[in-house]
């Protein structure tokens, strides 16, 4: 068993270090090679790790395990540094590094002039390397630090450009939020060491299938309260109104935060600890259904932004609600399948949109875009790749294969119904919709704002990559249909248990067509919609619902009446501490008798006589009544 | 022996700084940093002794008749609990020499004599075991302190200084009457009068007696630690002491409450300290989440920090009733982490204070351009603040937590609400100071050479308490037990895994036999 996997996280910890200890006195191509090269080698030995776990066949259920040292052992709590790698932490390693690694190529040119391009890095490496510590983590406490680094990590990289007052309100927003859903996770870690004393994940989860039955009531409090930390993370439906504010910061953050890291987290969670939800199957059902609410919510306001990365944030907000529906159904291999394809798409989206973005002076609004089809061709067609696969355009993207396949689980799974197929169908047009309207304002028509430059290689290269990947990735994965070709699903089975059908394969090729046609049909609207520009479209976005799904459903003004603007009130109210009204009124009391009774030390003989005599009579007459 | 030693060269290294301060001014800071840095070479050379002497209950026991005659003595030991404690009295006293070296530049050899003689008041409350000697050096370390607020303070700095002697006095007296009461109801019972502590465990007595013997003592440490609402002396204190002042207040005052709680108030009464739990919590819980409230409204730096420090010592007294090992793990491990944060939030406030000359949060902002160094380590302790895990408070705060979440699940949940408010107020001080535009044109300079030193210093040890807990943890173990175990031969109740154990209750108590009415023996002795 090779147990150097556990300095996959290492590297993109010391490049952290290095930078953050050195960084500003450093040469800035040593500053680039530490920043890039150091999560490069993570890479590679993420690559060989992989080959050599594949082949080294290892039975159901097989991990590797390797403990570094222990870390809290007391009054019968231990929980170790200690990694775990098995097919799903394998498939997210790969993922982090290697999308982590593009991105950073990316960087270099993308934020080659910035003054804080040091910082950028350290806090970039950093991110990259709290996510593998999640990824890798064998007990839940572990996981909950690389959690909470990448939570931190999101924080700085969102408010990176610190001196914009709104990009620190937003980094604030995402950390606060985050961490409310994490309050909850780590009540249900305490919840969990109680019952099982142990917060190694595998035991746990071995303990629970024997110790509770399906439905009991501590299965069912733990497995929500999980769950509220996963929905924090992955900006899940009511948590999510971080994410579309967390575009303020450097596109290649919003690449890395909406692709390899941080949103996923949740999704990693719950596929982790499966076997919980499983045995709460309120929760599991649970599951399905918020991921179902958020991506109609957010399907909706997509359509209705004007900021590109605004529309994306939506976009990966409702995709997530995607895995969400393939987890909460059962259907976990698709799910980890979707995170994978999305991964690479969302990416290129991202980083494609960034460079639209950087080279038009900072344009944000794709209304204010148009015509870049001739002006940047190699930025169009890497966009169109991503859209493509993002709207699961038929056969030839690789998000045809996994949306689809969440698609039909949504409806044949175990716990799946129509519902759900219906909530991921509209969904699905509703993305395709959205998807092109951006390739088609930004791409096409007349041209508005002229680019300043093009691309550079180090960001061209990284964008042809993921775009290959994002059309052809898919090929790992067939549904039913097309072929057996399930290199995918076979890798990831030693991990996570089977999907459970409860319809007949036979009816998914019908499905497979319906899903296709409704991709198609989207495109086709959009086209009509924002390059025929038919009257009707004007007509739609001028209903007034679209300016409730513009503001995210007002759930940001919702909470804003019922938490922070109450809470800053009962700050601002109470600012001096009510409870310091008593020491001030004690001395004032003192003050009070010092004041009247000091008069009466005045030296005035004739007056203490008085005193006192009244003094003794007062006394006799109180005696005597006796 | 060498824990007399432990206070008398920080007794005579104040002495002759002052007296030095005539020739020179950089005498005194020498002398207070040598001083200190003996004590801390000599406690760091203990470490390790109690493996060896595991059997043995104390480390060092040294005991010498005082004034025999009222059956007191010069005891003093050392286990553990009190040896950590050492250890984060010398570190916190040689960054308070070193962070007062540009600072103070009136009397500076008073400064230093008053800076060496609260330190070796506090060393001897954490090493007295005899209630006299207790109280003795509770009042010592409460003078010089009194006068480092009054003298080397702030704008505000008598009010302050008032507050708290007023505040730390009284409710130092009411400890003392139950001192007294307790040597006497002892002396009665068993016929030898001492106010040695292992001689006093364990005194039967009422436990209606016992619990207004509790609350005396409890008046002391719960001011000290502080709790909601005895809190009130704190803000002023802490905001108005010069730095070196503020960081001995946070650092280590507060935690002597803590410590009294672990050795005396339930050891001595573990009846009335489990009657008193649900208080105790419920106390615990309003002042976390009570001062975190507090701390996001104010716009005094030092002010916003002292009430963060009433937050997390909500903790402390949260883990204390919750008796179980993992808690008091939790409670040793805030009362470190939290010194040592704090502390360091209370030296990057000072220093902002050196170069901008106020402490009002909303004339600051846009600093990270500037100040690139300092901003970092702000950083660091913000997330320190809010419990990051990596960093010594996060594993204070979850073992805390994870403890009272097998006692009392209600309070572990508010509890827990904490450390959502806990982040509100730790990112307000990075977003008002560091984040934004800069205000004003001012040059700043970045910190220098004695400061990255005194920073980086604190940012490795909290690093390391945060990844490498285990060696504290084995050195408190055996201390920690002594006092859960008095607790629990009281009324055991096993801590385990499952559910059904968790609803039994814990006050299953024992009626004592009253031997003697406290209050009247106390009458009759002192009409001898």
């Amino acid at each position: 068993m090779p147990t150097y996997f556990a300095i996959i996280p290492g590297f993109p910890l010391l490049s952290f270090l290095l930078l953050a200890l050195f960084g500003n006195k450093m040469p800035k191509n040593l500053a680039i090679a530490i920043g890039t090269g150091l999560t490069a080698v993570s890479l590679l030995i993420t690559f060989v790790i992989g080959i050599e776990f594949i082949s080294s066949g290892l039975p159901e259920g097989g991990a590797w395990n390797v403990t570094l040292w222990h870390w809290i052992n007391t009054g019968g709590f231990a929980a170790d540094i200690s990694f775990r790698l098995d097919a799903l932490s394998l498939i997210f390693c790969f993922v982090i590094t290697f999308v982590g690694f593009l991105i950073l190529v990316y960087s270099v040119e993308f934020m080659g002039n910035d003054e804080g391009f040091t910082r950028f890095f350290a806090y970039m490496n950093l991110f990259i390397g709290s996510m593998l510590i999640l990824v890798l983590a064998d007990n839940l406490l572990l996981l909950y630090l690389g959690w909470e680094g990448v939570g931190l990590c999101s924080y700085l990289l969102i408010g990176f450009w610190y001196k914009e007052p709104a990009n620190d309100a937003a980094a604030r927003k995402a950390f606060v939020i985050t961490r409310i859903g994490d309050t909850a996770m780590i009540i249900g870690l305490f919840l969990l060491f109680l019952s099982f004393g142990t917060l190694n994940i595998n035991d746990l989860m071995q303990q629970a299938s024997v110790k509770w039955v399906a439905g009991s009531p501590l299965a069912v409090i733990s497995a929500l309260l999980l769950l509220g930390g996963a929905i924090g993370k992955s900006a899940q439906f009511p948590l999510q109104t971080w994410l579309p504010d967390a575009m303020a910061g450097p596109s290649p953050v919003s690449a890395l935060i909406h692709a390899a890291t941080m949103v996923t987290a949740g999704v990693y969670l719950i596929a982790r600890t499966h076997v919980l939800f499983a045995l709460a199957p309120v929760v599991h059902t649970l599951v399905a259904v918020i991921g179902a609410i958020t991506l109609l919510m957010a399907g909706f306001s997509a359509l209705t932004q004007h900021d590109l990365k605004r529309i994306l944030a939506y976009s990966t907000i409702s995709q997530i609600g995607y895995m969400f529906v393939a987890l909460g159904v059962g259907a976990w291999q698709a799910g980890i399948f979707h995170f994978m394809i999305h991964a690479f798409f969302k990416a290129l989206l991202f980083l494609s949109g960034g460079a639209v973005i950087l080279l038009l002076q900072e344009e944000h609004d794709i209304f204010k875009m148009g015509g870049l089809r001739k002006l940047m061709p190699a930025v169009f067609i890497t966009f169109l790749a991503g859209s493509a696969s993002l709207s699961a355009l038929p056969l030839i993207t690789a998000g045809f294969y996994s949306k689809d396949q969440i698609l039909w689980y949504s409806f044949s799974a175990d716990n799946g119904n129509l519902w759900l197929w219906i909530a991921s169908i509209v969904g699905a047009f509703i993305t395709s919709l959205y998807t092109f309207r951006m390739v088609f304002l930004v791409f096409y028509g007349e041209a508005k704002t002229l680019p300043s430059r093009l691309p550079g290689r180090l960001m061209t290269v990284p964008l042809t990559i993921l775009a290959v990947l994002s059309l052809i990735g898919g090929f790992v994965e067939f549904a039913q249909p097309f072929g057996h070709v399930h290199l995918f699903s076979r890798l990831l089975s030693k991990a996570l248990p089977a999907v459970v059908l409860i319809r007949s394969e036979n009816w998914e090729p019908l499905f497979e067509v319906i899903s296709a046609i409704i991709s198609l049909s989207g495109i086709y609207f959009a086209y009509l919609l924002f390059l025929k520009k038919v009257p009707l479209a004007e007509k739609l976005y001028n209903v007034r619902i679209a300016e409730f799904f513009f503001k995210g459903w007002q759930s940001d003004w919702l909470y804003e009446v019922l938490f922070v603007k109450p809470y800053k009130w009962v700050a601002e109210i109470n600012k001096n501490d009510f409870m310091d009204y008593f020491n001030r009124l004690l001395a004032w009391i003192t003050l009070f008798f010092n004041r009247s009774l000091s008069p009466t030390q005045n030296g005035k003989l004739r007056l203490y006589i008085m005193a006192l005599t009244i003094g003794i009579v007062l006394i006799l007459t109180y005696m005597m009544r006796q | 022996m060498i824990l007399v030693y432990l206070i008398i060269i920080l007794l005579t290294g104040g002495v002759l700084a002052w007296i030095t301060s005539r020739w020179n001014r950089m005498l005194p800071r020498i002398i207070s940093f040598l001083a200190v840095l003996i004590d801390l070479l000599i406690t760091i050379n203990l470490i390790g002794k109690e493996r060896i002497d595991a059997h043995k209950q104390w480390i060092i026991d040294y005991s010498q008749a005082w004034i025999p005659h009222f059956g007191i003595n010069l005891h003093l030991a050392l286990d553990g609990l009190s040896l950590l404690l050492l250890l984060l009295t010398f570190f916190l006293g040689l960054l308070s020499v070193l962070i007062s070296w540009k600072e103070i530049n009136e009397r500076v050899g008073f400064f230093h004599f008053n800076l060496l003689w609260t330190l070796s008041g506090i060393v001897g409350v954490f090493l007295s075991l005899d209630l006299f000697l207790f109280y003795f050096f509770w009042e010592l370390m409460l003078v010089p302190m009194y006068l480092l607020i009054a003298i080397w303070g702030h704008e505000n700095r008598t009010y302050a200084s008032y507050k708290f002697f007023l505040y730390t006095q009284a409710s130092g007296l009411i400890m003392f009457i139950s001192i007294l009461v307790l040597y006497f109801i002892h002396g009665a019972n068993g016929g030898t009068y001492t106010f040695d502590y292992l001689q006093l465990l364990g005194t039967p007595m009422a436990i209606s007696t016992s619990m207004i013997l509790m609350l005396g003592f409890l008046a002391a440490f719960l001011v000290k630690l502080p709790v909601v609402p005895l809190h009130n002396w704190l803000p002023d204190a802490h905001s108005e002491a010069p730095t070196a002042g503020s960081l001995i207040l946070a650092g280590l005052l507060l935690k002597t409450g803590a410590y009294g709680l672990i050795r005396f108030a339930v050891p001595l009464f573990p009846e009335a300290s489990a009657i008193f739990a649900p208080v105790g919590m419920t106390l615990g819980v309003l002042g976390i989440l009570y001062g975190a409230k507090l701390a996001f409204a104010q716009t005094d730096l030092k002010r916003l920090i002292a009430y963060t420090s009433v937050s997390h010592m909500g903790f402390v007294i949260l883990g204390v009733y919750a008796f179980n090992q993992i808690a008091y793990q939790g409670v040793m491990m805030q009362i470190l982490a939290h010194g040592i944060s704090t502390g360091a939030l209370f030296i990057i406030a000072g220093q902002l204070i050196e170069r901008l000359h106020h402490r009002d949060i909303d004339q600051m902002g846009g600093l990270w351009s500037k100040m690139p160094v300092m901003g970092g380590v702000a950083l660091v302790f913000s997330m320190a603040s809010l419990g990051l895990p990596g960093l010594g408070n996060f594993i204070a705060e979850f073992l805390v937590l994870s403890g009272t979440f097998n006692s009392n699940v209600l309070m572990a949940c508010l509890a827990s609400l904490g450390l959502i408010l806990a982040t509100v107020y730790s990112l307000r001080i990075m977003q008002k100071i560091f984040y934004c535009q800069p205000k004003g044109n001012l040059e700043l300079a970045d910190l220098n050479l004695r400061e990255k030193i005194v920073a980086g210093s604190i940012i490795i040890v909290i690093v390391f308490l945060g990844l490498f807990p285990q060696p504290v943890f084995n050195i408190a173990e055996p201390a920690l037990d002594k006092t859960i175990k008095i607790k629990s031969e009281q009324n055991y109740v096993p801590l385990t895994n499952s559910d059904n154990n968790r609803n039994l209750n814990p006050l299953i108590l024992k009626d004592f036999e009253i031997k003697s009415d406290p209050i009247k023996v106390l009458f009759k002795y002192s009409g001898k």
